[in-house]
Order: C-alpha cells, then sequence, then structure tokens
C-alpha cells in the first residue's frame, strides 16, 4: 500500500484516497471550436509514461479536495505532491520527496 | 512473482515430451549452430508415440522448439513483441499470407510479459456484436489450436460461470444470454440451484450477497498460457520466422514521407518496411518513438495462485458483484484473480489490499478455501482503453500497425487476434472482424462499450 501526502492531511494510507488519472488536461476553453481530434486528444488521448507522471488524487476518505502528485511509475515513488491549480514542479524521478 | 519456467513447468514440459534444454535457450544459453534449420519437414513431431520412442534414449534426442538466431539486417514485417498476441500474428503472416521473412522482437524472453502471467481464461460472451464476433472468433481458433500447433495447448473447455448477487446482475447477464446467441455464441441463465450442481463447492446461500444465479458458457474454459507462447513460438519459427529475445526496441525509424523504415533497438537497427507493435502495457512507451499519442492507461493487474491440491473445482467461476474470479489449474493450483489496482504504472505488483479483497471474496463463495495458503501473488501491467475493448488496426504512420488495448482480458483473444492482426498488416486493411476496432473510432465516436464485459469491474 502506498503513502501519500495530502498537501492538506499529511501523510496517509492509500485506501484513504481516489485515483483521478492525469493531471494538466485543461477543458477546452472555446469547446465549440474543437475538431473531432482534437475532442479525442483532451477524451481519451493519455501521456501514460514510463517515468515521471503528474497525476490527480483526490483524499475522498479525508478533506475530500483534488490535488496533483508526481510520481515515478516504475516503481510507484511519490516525488512529491502539490495543490490544484498549481503548475507541475520542476523535479526528476531522483529528488527526495514522501514515500 | 510467477516465472513460466519453474520447476511445475519443467515437470509439465517432461510429461509432454519437451526438451529439458528449452529454458537454456530462451535463456540464450549455449547452442550448437547449423545443426538445426528451420522447415517444417525437420521440426520433431510431438506425439504420444514419439514420447514412447524417445524414452528408450532417455529423452536425450529432442530438439530446441525454436532457434535463437541473430537478427538479419531486413525483414519484411517486424512485431515488436513475442507475447502470444505477436508470436500468433507471425505464424499466421507465414502460414496464411506466405509472408515467413518475419522477425519477433522481444525485449525480455518470449512469453514473460502479460501472456506469462494472466489468470488463464478463455470466453467469448461478451454483450456487442463486434465483441462477439471478435472473441468467438477466437474460441474457434482455441478448439483446434493443439492439432493445428502439434503443442498441447491445455484448451479444457470446462465452462465459465459468472454469479449473479442480485436482481441488477440478473438482468443483465440475461441480457448478455440473449444478445450472445443471437450472435451464436452459447450462453444459458443457471437459477441458484443449477449452479450449485454445476459447481458445487460453491456457497449459495449463507453469504453477505447470496447466489442467486449465473450465466454459464460451456465452450469457455481454460488453456496453458505458455504453452500457447511457445506453441505459436515453434510453429512460427518452423516456418522461417525469426524470434529475437533480449532485443529491445529503442526507436521507430522513419524517413521523409514519414513511413516507417525499421526500428533501432538494443542490437542495431533492423529494416522493414511493416512494424506491428503488439506491446500489451508498454505500447504506449513504443508507440510515443513514432511520435503516436495512444487512448490507453497501464495499469497493475494482479493474481494470486494457492498451494496445489488435488481436484476441486471443476470450473472457472467468476462474480463482478463481490469481485474474484476463481478456477483450478492442472497443477491443482487456484488461480485467482480480480480487478487492477486503481492507479497507472509499470511496476508489475500491486498493492496488498487488491489481493486481501480478492481472497476476502474466495473466501464467502468457497468457504473451504479458507485453509488453503496463497503460494505467489504478481502482477502484470495492462493497456487499458476508454471502452475496454482492444484496437487491432492501422495507425497514422504508413507501414506502422497495432495490436493494443486488450486491458485485463487479453488472453482469451490470443489465437484470435493474432489471426486478424496479421491479415491486417499482410493487406494493409483489417480483416471484417476487426475492421471496428481502429484507432479512429474515438475521433469518430463508435465506440464499443464493453465495459461492462470485464469479468470484474476495473
Amino acid at each position: 500500500m502506498l503513502i501519500i501526502t495530502c498537501p492538506w492531511c499529511g501523510a496517509r494510507p492509500e485506501v484513504e484516497f481516489r485515483y483521478g488519472g492525469e493531471a494538466h488536461i485543461a477543458r477546452p476553453a472555446d469547446p465549440s471550436a474543437l475538431t473531432d481530434q482534437e475532442w479525442a486528444d483532451f477524451l481519451y488521448n493519455r501521456t501514460n509514461p514510463k517515468g515521471l507522471h503528474a497525476e490527480r488524487w483526490r483524499h475522498i476518505h479525508g478533506c475530500g479536495r483534488y490535488f496533483n502528485a508526481l510520481r515515478d511509475t516504475v516503481s510507484d515513488f511519490f516525488v512529491t505532491t502539490y495543490k490544484a491549480g498549481e503548475a507541475r514542479p520542476d523535479v526528476d524521478a531522483s529528488s527526495g520527496g514522501s514515500k | 512473482m510467477s516465472h513460466p519456467f519453474n520447476a511445475s513447468a519443467e515437470t509439465m514440459l517432461a510429461l509432454r515430451g519437451a526438451p529439458r534444454n528449452h529454458a537454456a535457450q530462451v535463456h540464450g544459453g549455449p547452442r550448437t549452430a547449423g545443426v538445426y534449420l528451420p522447415s517444417e519437414a525437420n521440426v520433431q513431431k510431438f506425439s504420444g508415440f514419439e514420447l514412447f520412442r524417445r524414452a528408450f534414449g532417455g529423452h536425450k534426442s529432442w530438439q530446441p522448439q525454436w532457434r535463437n538466431p541473430e537478427p538479419k539486417a531486413e525483414y519484411d514485417v517486424i512485431i515488436v513483441g513475442a507475447g502470444g498476441h505477436g508470436l500468433a500474428a507471425a505464424y499466421y503472416l507465414a502460414k496464411e499470407h506466405g509472408i515467413a521473412n518475419v522477425a519477433v522482437i522481444e525485449r525480455g524472453w518470449l512469453g514473460g510479459g502479460n501472456t506469462g502471467r494472466n489468470t488463464t481464461i478463455v470466453r467469448s460472451n461478451y454483450l456487442f456484436d463486434e465483441s462477439a464476433a471478435l472473441y468467438e472468433h477466437a474460441v474457434k481458433l482455441w478448439e483446434g489450436l493443439s492439432q493445428d500447433l502439434n503443442y498441447n495447448v491445455m484448451y479444457s473447455a470446462r465452462g465459465v460461470l459468472m454469479l449473479a448477487h442480485n436482481h441488477h446482475d440478473e438482468i443483465s447477464f440475461k441480457r448478455h444470454v440473449h444478445a450472445n446467441r443471437l450472435n451464436g455464441v452459447d450462453n444459458e441463465w443457471l437459477n441458484a440451484e443449477q449452479v450449485k450442481e454445476f459447481c458445487p463447492p460453491l456457497n449459495i446461500k449463507s453469504m453477505r450477497y447470496p447466489i442467486i444465479g449465473g450465466a454459464l458458457q460451456r465452450r469457455g474454459g481454460t488453456a496453458r498460457h505458455d504453452a500457447v507462447a511457445w506453441g505459436y513460438a515453434r510453429a512460427a519459427d518452423s516456418r522461417g520466422v525469426d524470434i529475437i529475445q533480449n532485443c529491445e526496441v529503442t526507436g521507430i525509424r522513419r524517413n521523409a514521407a514519414g513511413a516507417v523504415e525499421g526500428v533501432e533497438t538494443s542490437r542495431g537497427f533492423i529494416r522493414a518496411k511493416k512494424v506491428g507493435v503488439s506491446a500489451a502495457g508498454h505500447t504506449s512507451v513504443v508507440m510515443a518513438m513514432a511520435g503516436l499519442r495512444m487512448p490507453l492507461e497501464s495499469y497493475p493487474l494482479q493474481a494470486l495462485v494457492s498451494e496445489p491440491v488435488k481436484p476441486a473445482f471443476p470450473t472457472v467461476v467468476m462474480s463482478n458483484t463481490i469481485h474474484a474470479y476463481i478456477s483450478q489449474s492442472d497443477k491443482g493450483e487456484m488461480v485467482i484473480g480480480a480487478g487492477t489496482d486503481a492507479y497507472t504504472s509499470y511496476s508489475q505488483r500491486g498493492a496488498l489490499h487488491i489481493a486481501s479483497h480478492t481472497l476476502d471474496a474466495i473466501c464467502e463463495l468457497v468457504p473451504q478455501f479458507r485453509r488453503l495458503r496463497m503460494l505467489r501473488n504478481w502482477g502484470g501491467i495492462v493497456d487499458v482503453t476508454p471502452d475496454r475493448s482492444p484496437i487491432i488496426a492501422k495507425t497514422p504512420v504508413p507501414g506502422l500497425y497495432v495490436n493494443c488495448g486488450w486491458g485485463t482480458g487479453g488472453f482469451k483473444a490470443t489465437p484470435g487476434s493474432g489471426h486478424v492482426f496479421a491479415h491486417t498488416i499482410a493487406r494493409d486493411a483489417p480483416h471484417a472482424i476487426n475492421a471496428p476496432f481502429t484507432l479512429e473510432r474515438f475521433r469518430d465516436g463508435f465506440l464499443i462499450d464493453e465495459a461492462a464485459a470485464a469479468a470484474v469491474a476495473h
């Protein structure tokens, strides 16, 4: 089980959280202007990286808030977590952080 | 971790009369070059008589089942990934389309990915017409596969029973039964007593969500996962296909027009005008080498096996509602699985609470198994599409083909998937069966939403 650090509540076990998929996928500002392919990219296409992944988590059995995390998908190591709305931190997979 | 070459697997091979130098070959051990050239004529046929005859020589006269060749400079087709699907595609390219100048390139050892990690269940009781046609195509091939490959893949049509625990399950399964029958796929509804009669170890009453019935596909069952990979490898190799293991694809080279020229690998550049990617959980990684973003996410899917016991469980039982499935392997182990872990990962392991939750359900379903000890628990990385249906298609890159998105249920489709993927590559156009399973369906809105078809929800 992973230990995940909620930016508001601190380190908690994985079962308190719900995974929210890839982070920083902004809803289109002008949806009617999008082509079908752009809609498919927004809705379905994902980076799915082997390595550092920016992703959303929600602390459903805690504060209930969404936040973002940078996790290495090879080791499942959480490099850092940060609040929703903040930019993706410029760190690499070897950086310290919460486990 | 499940290792395909553990002691039991070796014992099994020995019983069937396969060579003991098989493992050495897979791991690149010493080989006598030039002794064995690929051709159907000089492949030793497996039969009961041969097993008997060679026993007098102490079984020392068996040949390796496939070569371990150096990659050539150029092939007509390169398949990336020597799992069941990739090897099957290579086999059918050689057998049905006359394209034998094929390389199957594998990062690790053949059959060492999800082919060696799944729970070996075969069924075709999918809801939608497109899916029913695809999976039924595979089941029909399963039925004759051991004969076709001259390799015992141990396909056992022992039935797949999907349990209903509430009214909604019942309505849903009955709808599946009717839809399946319209598509010529066998499936029937059993009430609780019939379920108990078909599978006596089940506890149908004294549980939190009693079993009220189930949908049974009698032609469903299991097959031996490793034997499927080995059988296809041997049959493909005998037709001239080069299986190149311990060779990682590191790039896809394209020409000025954007078309595929070949693949960069850890053993150098290999030229080919057609490249078929069959890389399961790593599909996004490989396709990114050609600049493509895929509608895929890779999740760990766990499975467990118990200590081996005498035959105690006659069929495959799945429960979506209380979330587990179980069957007994021919070695005697109870093979158990359930849902994926919650988050994307390439770690090939998952969290204990997922496995523990699965075992809670098994102990409810089959109380006598509470005393079984679990021997191994492992994970495989499954590539999941938004509609839970696979993609077997051409891509926007000329010469690049992809067979992916099988998610949690790819093993059952191995022969059918390889068959239609080979057709797609050879003709540069899909077979009628895989024509709906395009990459463009996500753009055009023609999703094949089989999310409810998984044996357990993910």
